[in-house]
């Protein structure tokens, strides 16, 4: 079955013969975007969160065939290295990553956040932000994130 | 005097006791229940009891929590990562039900899926509570959802996230989720066999 779709503003069109199949395979296996990091596979961890529609999802569990018409972003079309998201650019200033593996996810469920909180509480984070990171460095995301919605919010001010 | 008393109230106290006595043996306001309606209360209860043992299963009470919290397994384990009914039964703001779960299951990663995905509302809190205070909270409009007993009827047996309980997918391990204890079938039999009785809640 073919499936078309706007991933990071391109138009795409997957020929697939599983509409089942997880969009986080024909993002990584098919379109070769490698950001977004298969972890658990079982949605429990959060490393292949990437937003639909603006919406927070897990790739993992969403199957490709529900993203017939939809626009997708992944890591690589949150900013540019010239033109960082907030997010990006608060995890740089706040050096938050160890080994990076599970950061993309962090940084794509950041964004959604921002999107519908743009000033987060550490309640709000304790909720929404519930990816799993192996090195720990869950306090250096949490100043990352209100770093982010503090760049965010000053660029639309 | 004193004994003329006596005489008249030993006999008084003696018809006021067999009276009693004779009204606790049988009591005049008894009425014998017919057969036919012995018959159908006894189908009455065996469809309330299997409709009853579908709505204590965990593929039910899971989603209907106490404390705002989804449970997850046959073991009914609060569910993972923190997650709990937010605002609209719906999750948070940003991470809700619906960034896991789509409307349908998804046997690649063992996460299920159904439409209109969520927790029941609060006012339909069932985990903890008896059967028969299930089936009142099921029947009051107060906590139901302001529904009537067809509207009720008709939620129990189409309702496409009721009827996933029998298409629960499998788990991440790749085994079959636990059915309820009923055929899909029978559980529609019964419960509209039992509404049509007029959804009579047998005593426990």
């Amino acid at each position: 079955m073919k499936i078309a779709f706007t991933i990071n503003g391109s138009s795409q069109t997957v020929d697939i013969e599983d509409g089942n199949t997880p969009l986080l395979w024909v993002i990584r296996d098919i379109l070769d975007l490698k950001g977004t990091k298969f972890g658990c596979g079982k949605a429990a961890c959060g490393a292949c969160t990437i937003m639909v529609e603006g919406e927070e999802v897990r790739s993992c569990s969403y199957a490709v065939k529900f993203a017939e018409g939809k626009k997708i972003t992944t890591i690589e079309g949150l900013g540019t290295p010239e033109n960082p998201h907030p997010v990006q650019q608060a995890w740089i200033e706040e050096v938050v990553p160890q080994c990076g593996y599970c950061q993309p996810g962090f940084m794509m469920a950041t964004a959604a956040l921002l999107e519908k909180v743009p000033n987060p509480t550490d309640d709000d984070i304790d909720q929404n932000i519930i990816n799993v990171c192996r090195c720990a460095t869950y306090y250096r995301m949490r100043k990352a994130i209100h770093r982010a919605a503090e760049i965010k919010n000053n660029s639309n001010s | 005097m004193k004994k003329a008393s006596i005489v008249y109230v030993i006999p008084i106290l003696l018809v006021t006791g067999i009276l009693l006595a004779s009204n606790l043996k049988a009591p005049t306001a008894y009425i014998p229940v017919s057969s036919n309606e012995a018959v159908k209360k006894g189908a009455s209860d065996e469809n309330y009891n299997k409709m009853m043992d579908v709505l204590v299963s965990p593929r039910c009470i899971n989603c209907h929590p106490n404390d705002n919290i989804p449970k997850q397994g046959d073991d009914g384990h609060p569910h993972y990562f923190g997650m709990s009914r937010g605002e609209n039964n719906l999750g948070y703001q940003a991470t809700k039900c619906t960034t896991c779960h789509q409307s349908e299951n998804n046997d690649y990663s063992g996460v299920p899926g159904a439409p209109e995905w969520s927790l029941a509302p609060a006012s339909m809190m069932w985990e903890g509570l008896s059967r028969k205070e299930i089936a009142e909270s099921m029947l009051d409009p107060e906590r139901n959802g302001g529904r009537n007993h067809e509207e009720l009827m008709h939620h129990l047996t189409e309702h496409e996230l009721v009827l996933w309980a029998w298409e629960p997918g499998v788990r991440a391990d790749g085994t079959p989720r636990k059915l309820p204890p009923v055929p899909l079938d029978e559980y529609i039999s019964a419960v509209k066999q039992w509404f049509e009785d007029g959804a009579v809640i047998p005593a426990e």
